[in-house]
């Protein structure tokens, strides 16, 4: 944790939760493996985080260790501060008590995410005898309107269904039920949908969207797919091996990306913004995290590298109002901005 | 679920047609003439005949399969031979002692194999893990007789803290003795079942544990007593195939260990009627432990839904 970096945010007006300095060190044989460092951000009831990033940029740990979700060879730094509670520093019983009433989460495979043996109204009855220490029958009752939320047509009936007897759908809908059953203020959402065909997936992210704002909550949604992150989201924190390279709001992000990271990324997927034709992947891979490249990690295949990138990492600052990025020459005249290019060569633009 | 039930019972009845046939055919297959032990030295041809033709044995073989299938299963397991009363009346109390000395094995090493494989599997990688997984190797590795003996030498001889032979003399209830007398059979037969109970509960805890639905729970923030829940539910159809066959084992095992014991069960029985060719007491006394261990086999089948509710369907 880099010095005098102890800015007091518990109890911010309408702050909801705010994360500082964020690390995640996995323990293994010989070098421990930083797969988080250094992540800052701020959310507000009701609003919706996206992180976007290639696979392995630490979506998926980031989101988990906000909870303490991980296997015990992780070691988590850094302070979350989560309606004023510092969550880092809780005990088992705390951490518990919060998890599923105040955070939730909804993870990727509705098929091996619920319990094959138990029914599903039995596994959201459940959740909520253990918060709220009402009875069965009450819990059960709780179950019905839950299912009744989020849509699930003939939910008495399917109150008693096991997850093999639900399509996809309907499960990721339980799944959902489940992550709501207690009111939870923060919802942790990765990849919610990708396993999900095509219609069905439009259906749950209109259904997230909906509920999130009918509940208020905060959201932090992880996904691949640029056009999801677009529909639902109002803030896009773009991630780069274990770091944030670029934040700010989400339509502002798409038709202005500034890092160039960010501009690769949406030259090399389809989404709104994109022309057809014009994909050009990034060249090269991401760095290996035991062995990362001193500097900006993103120098061995960003165009615009020059000797000074190797220096040090760069700071995330503010380049525009509500907007940072981690390069120092997101404001040159080199840098451009995405737009009719040939593939790799973007040409300078203003 | 009936038509799930059917078809386990479908898969049963010719198991058990192939245990009573393959009973049966004892008395064909064992070298000698069963009826030598019962013939008078010198009989005449006639006499001969006549006690041919009082067991049955002028008739075809299918006839006297079939009749002895019938007379079976209305209880009527024939004469012993050596003991010249009927097979039923020696089968029964040797049964009932079997079942004790097997429920004292079965609550021994479901108690044992669960517990420990429990321990192992919550401890991976521990001491505790390492230590349960090697005693249940040993307990896999060492043949019964072996043991007994050595729990004998060792327990019953040395330090003379227990009986080593037999059966508490008859009293009135089931007393302290009883228990004492049942304590080094029970461990010995209970030994195998218990390290591959401990081995296959460890393993299959292991694997649930693992599983992502075990990380929902922990997000919704329930306690560990209610994961645990999840876990065990979840081990369990796994755990009581596994357990079905081993009791079946255990059973087996008991002729034996109650040989080693000279406990007055089945498989000392057994182990008579073959010393004395003794078919009639043989072909009863396997009929009604192989019928035991199908049944069984067929109640773990059943129970199988109940616990894992995607097995109806497939
Ligand atoms: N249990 C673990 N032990 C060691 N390293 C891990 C562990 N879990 C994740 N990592 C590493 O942390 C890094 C970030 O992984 P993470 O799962 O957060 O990526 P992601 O951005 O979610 O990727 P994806 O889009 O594929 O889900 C990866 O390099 C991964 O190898
Ligand atoms: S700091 Fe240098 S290498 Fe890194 S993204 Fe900016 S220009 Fe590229
Ligand atoms: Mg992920």
């Amino acid at each position: 944790m880099s010095a005098g970096d102890h800015t007091p945010v518990d109890g911010n007006a309408g702050t909801f939760l705010s994360v500082r300095n964020l690390s995640v060190e996995f323990q293994s044989e010989g070098m421990p493996l930083r797969a988080i460092n250094g992540v800052d951000f701020d959310l507000h009831l009701g609003e919706t985080l996206c992180f976007l990033g290639e696979s392995g940029s630490g979506k998926t740990v980031t989101m988990r260790s906000l909870v303490q979700l991980l296997p015990p060879t992780a070691r988590i730094g850094g302070k979350v501060w989560l309606d004023g509670i510092d969550v880092l520093t809780l005990d088992a019983d705390r951490l518990r008590a919060i998890r599923g009433t105040q955070v939730s989460m909804i993870f990727q495979e509705p098929m091996t995410a619920l319990d094959p043996v138990f029914t599903v109204g039995h596994q959201i009855a459940e959740v909520v005898v253990c918060h709220e220490g009402v009875s069965w029958s009450t819990g059960r009752a709780r179950a019905l309107e839950m299912l009744e939320l989020v849509q699930v047509p003939s939910a008495r009936r399917r109150l008693d269904a096991y997850p093999h007897e639900l399509s996809g759908g309907l499960r990721q809908r339980v799944m959902i039920a489940l992550a709501l059953s207690c009111k939870p203020k923060l919802l942790l959402a990765d990849e919610p949908t990708t396993a999900l065909d095509a219609t069905v997936q439009i259906q749950i992210l209109l259904l997230l969207r909906e509920l999130q704002r009918e509940l208020g909550m905060a959201t932090i949604f992880v996904t691949h797919d640029l056009g999801v992150a677009c529909e639902i989201s109002d803030r896009v924190a773009v991630m780069y091996a274990g770091r944030f390279v670029e934040t700010g709001a989400m339509a502002e992000v798409i038709d202005g990306p500034r890092h160039p990271y960010t501009i690769g990324l949406l030259n090399s997927t389809v989404h709104a913004g994109s022309e057809r034709g014009k994909l050009a992947p990034i060249p090269g891979a991401p760095p290996d995290l035991l062995d990362m490249p001193p500097g900006c990690a993103f120098a061995p295949r960003c165009s615009r590298v020059v000797a000074a990138c190797a220096e040090r990492v760069p700071d995330l600052v503010e380049v525009a109002p509500g907007r940072s990025a981690r390069c120092p020459r997101t404001g040159d005249p080199g840098i451009s901005l995405p737009g009719p290019t040939p593939p790799g060569f973007p040409l300078p633009r203003e | 679920m009936l038509w799930y039930v059917l078809r386990r019972l479908a898969y049963v009845l010719p198991i058990l047609l192939g245990v009573s046939i393959v009973c049966f055919s004892l008395l064909h297959l064992a070298p000698g003439d069963p009826l030598t032990a019962v013939m008078p030295e010198f009989a005449s041809d006639q006499v001969i005949e006549q006690i041919k033709r009082s067991y049955g044995f002028d008739k075809p073989v299918p006839v006297q399969y079939l009749l002895w299938l019938f007379n079976a299963l209305s209880g009527n397991l024939g004469l012993s031979q050596v003991a010249n009363r009927p097979v039923l009346d020696e089968i029964v109390p040797a049964m009932v002692n079997t079942f004790q000395l097997a429920a004292f094995g079965i609550g021994l090493s479901l108690l044992g194999g669960i517990g420990l494989g429990l321990l192992a599997g919550y401890t991976r990688r521990l001491v505790t893990d390492r230590a349960i997984t090697t005693t249940a190797i040993i307990g896999v590795s060492v043949p019964h007789y072996w043991v007994g003996l050595v729990l004998i030498a060792i327990l019953a001889v040395t330090l003379g803290l227990l009986p080593a032979m037999g059966k508490a003399p008859p009293s009135p209830g089931f007393g302290l003795d009883d228990i004492r007398h049942m304590i080094l059979p029970g461990i010995t037969l209970a030994l195998i079942p218990t390290g591959i109970i401990a081995r296959s509960v460890r393993a299959t805890v292991i694997d649930v544990r693992k599983q992502e639905f075990v990380q929902t729970l922990q997000a919704n923030g329930l306690p560990p007593r209610r994961t645990f829940l999840h876990v065990v539910k979840n081990a369990s159809p796994t755990v009581l195939a596994i357990i079905g066959i081993q009791l079946g084992h255990l059973v087996g095992g008991s002729i034996l260990v109650e040989t080693v014991f000279a406990w007055p069960g089945t498989g000392y029985l057994l182990n008579n009627a073959i010393a004395y060719r003794d078919i009639p007491v043989l072909q009863g006394t396997i009929l009604v432990l192989a019928t035991f261990f199908v049944m069984l086999n067929f109640l773990v089948d059943l129970a199988q839904p109940f616990l894992d509710p995607r097995m109806t369907r497939q």
